[in-house]
């Protein structure tokens, strides 16, 4: 042991995480550190501000409806991203290129960009209104579906680099084996594939839970969420305690997602796929 | 000629309880396969695998051989034809009703799965009992050698413990037959050996069908009761690796197969009359069991004799009466541990040639003049 931490103590390599420590030393840890002692009062220890959190009435509404309205964006972007991403591991290069790029093209153009054009097709009169006649705009269902419109890409992506690493071979094999295709899916495929949704249920989920700008735009004030809650109580009540305790329940409920995703996903993924050591005749 | 595999009551209960159901009759009738390339697949082919019978679909690469490995499978549709197991029509079963082993060239076995999940995998999908799917997995695994690794996960594993794991799970349901699909191809040479040994052993013990499936004829040579010689998607000659060997019809299957000395023949009626033919400006003398039904009267053929039958005289007059002899110049002398070669220039065209040299033989240098000759009976005349 000793012997490990003088091997890396040794190591002028680990200069090199320098800059970036400092960096988030300076922004994230140490202004974390400050709204953490400001939620449990900065001179005398209270819970009051947790305490707070669930009994003014508000706050516990706006986090369940949050975490509802993450889990719906995920749920739908892992309805659409995984048969999507599927499919791009079915096609020939030229279409997998054009595939990837379809998805990449929303991830690239700028998020206001996006929403202020949902604004449009959502609001009264665009062309919703015109075709269904309903007005999504200022709904949680118009913040549900611009959301998972902008937090495909994040699905996507993780899925297809985990669905692109599973052998086919192993499908055949399967159905050899006395499994009906559908069955060879979800005892074979599916289980191998579970990393990647992991990954991008994670990703979408955690990212959902603190968006901003899209419930700003496309929401109403009646119906916000946590991050407009926070942005509400320190830049208009100066409530930096109470936005303190509230951005620390975020937090923990964050990491605990990213903790036992670790744990599925990691499981999953440090069994590796089976080498195959030389490419298969066609014939 | 089929030539079922033997099975001994003995070796049959050295099997244990792995089930010894004799093997599965394939009849594949006019079978092709159209990929919709200018060219099918497979095209026309008509084999009977016997019951417990070791069979090599053997072939160069795009020769077909993988195509009819899955359409016996059912991981492909037929375009004409019909596939039978014992008589029983299987042509539109899907694959997971046909109960047929299949080992990969890659495994294929489950990532996910331990060595145990995945031998069970097959035994699950047929609900057999859970302390059945126990013993059965615990057998085989015997049979494989691989005991004690049961909670392992493929990828623990080298890749000739893999392929046992894979091969265990595949014979473990006792399926109609074993299908392997180059299974030996990812290994370095010595597992090889190990695992052609093994894959022979249980052949013998469980006497099942086995269709195997590789480019390497020396493997196919080495393991087979019978090899398909597939070429374009036809099949150029089926029969005992022996008669293969010793008798090929065509130019193919002798070039496939060993090393061939070959003399081009414009005219083949001296042939098929069983007299002589012409081979530049000289006669050689033809008997006519060693000319090939496929070769037809006077259309071109060639005459094909193996390096170790070709003798070296270094002066005329050493060469037996009788025997066919034509003029040579070595080229090349190689030195091979057991034993040694010469390449030779035949004739006054520069045929290459190859001879496997005798002991006595051994005073050759490289640009002598020498007389190369065999006995008639030694070649064969094929069809080009």
């Amino acid at each position: 042991m000793t012997a490990w931490i003088k091997r890396q103590r040794l190591s002028p390599l680990w200069l090199l995480l320098l800059p970036a420590l400092g960096l988030l030393t300076a922004i994230l840890l140490i202004p974390l550190a400050q709204s953490f002692v400001r939620s449990i009062g900065e001179s005398a220890w209270t819970s009051q501000h947790y305490e707070n959190l669930f009994t003014d009435g508000v706050t516990l509404t706006v986090l369940w409806r949050t975490a509802w309205i993450s889990a719906v964006v995920t749920v739908v972007t892992l309805a659409c991203g995984y048969p999507y991403a599927y499919l791009m591991t079915r096609v020939g290069p030229r279409m997998r290129g054009l595939l990837l790029v379809l998805v990449l093209i929303p991830f690239w153009t700028s998020v206001m960009a996006r929403n202020f054009a949902w604004i449009l097709i959502l609001q009264r009169d665009g062309p919703v209104d015109d075709f269904f006649g309903v007005v999504f705009y200022g709904t949680a269902t118009g913040v549900t579906i611009a959301m998972s419109q902008v937090l495909l890409p994040f699905m996507v992506l993780p899925l297809y680099s985990a669905l692109s690493g599973i052998d086919r071979r192993l499908l055949l094999a399967a159905r050899g084996l006395g499994s009906h295709p559908v069955k060879a899916f979800w005892k074979v495929y599916w289980p191998l594939s579970r990393g990647g949704v992991v990954a991008g249920v994670i990703l979408v989920f955690t990212l959902a839970l603190g968006f901003y700008v899209t419930p700003a735009l496309l929401g109403s004030p009646q119906q916000s969420l946590v991050a407009q809650l926070l942005a509400q109580r320190t830049t208009q009540l100066l409530d930096f305690a109470g936005a303190g305790a509230l951005g620390m329940v975020v937090l923990v409920v964050t990491l605990v997602l990213v903790a036992w995703a670790n744990r599925v996903g990691g499981k999953v993924s440090s069994l590796g796929i089976v080498p195959t050591t030389s490419a298969k005749e066609e014939e | 000629m089929p030539t079922t595999h033997a099975t001994t009551p003995a070796a049959k209960a050295a099997a244990g309880a792995v089930s010894t159901r004799s093997g599965t009759q394939i009849r594949l009738t006019d079978v092709s396969k159209d990929f919709g390339l200018p060219e099918p697949a497979v095209d026309n082919i008509s084999l009977t695998i016997e019951p417990g019978e070791f069979m090599t679909l053997l072939g160069p690469s795009g020769s077909g051989k993988t195509t009819t490995l899955n359409l016996i499978a059912g991981f492909e549709t037929l375009t004409t034809g019909s596939i039978l197991f014992n008589g029983g029509d299987v042509s539109s079963l899907p694959p997971h009703k046909r109960n047929l082993g299949m080992l990969f060239q890659n495994y294929a076995l489950f990532p996910h799965l331990t060595v145990a999940q995945n031998v069970a995998y097959p035994l699950r999908e047929r609900k057999l009992p859970k302390a059945e799917i126990a013993e059965k997995v615990g057998q085989v695994l015997e049979l494989v050698q691989l005991t004690g690794r049961d909670s392992h996960y493929p990828s623990q594993l080298s890749g000739g413990q893999q392929q046992r794991v894979a091969l265990a799970r595949a014979i473990v349901f006792d399926p109609n037959a074993l299908l392997l699909d180059e299974p030996l191809g990812a290994l370095d040479r010595n597992l090889r050996g190990t695992l052609q040994q093994e894959i022979q052993r249980i052949h013998r013990e469980l006497g099942s069908t086995f269709v195997f499936v590789t480019h390497d004829q020396e493997e196919a040579m080495h393991l087979s009761d019978r090899i398909a010689l597939f070429n374009k998607g036809r099949l150029e000659q089926v029969g005992t690796p022996e008669a293969l060997y010793a008798a090929p019809e065509t130019l193919f299957t002798a070039r496939f197969l060993g090393d061939s000395n070959v003399f081009d023949i414009a005219d083949s009626g001296g042939a098929t009359s069983g007299s002589a033919v012409a081979w530049e400006d000289r006669t050689l003398s033809v008997e006519a069991g060693t000319v090939s039904p496929r070769v037809a009267a006077g259309a071109s053929a060639a005459l094909v004799v193996r390096p170790e039958d070709v003798r070296i005289a270094t002066t005329p007059d050493a060469v037996p009466a009788g025997a066919n002899h034509v003029s040579a110049t070595v080229r090349q002398l190689d030195y091979l541990g057991s034993y040694r070669t010469a390449v030779l220039a035949l004739g006054g065209g520069g045929t290459v040639g190859r001879a496997r040299l005798a002991p006595q033989e051994d005073d050759l240098r490289v640009g002598q003049a020498v007389t190369a000759w065999w006995h008639v009976g030694r070649q064969c005349v094929v069809a080009v």
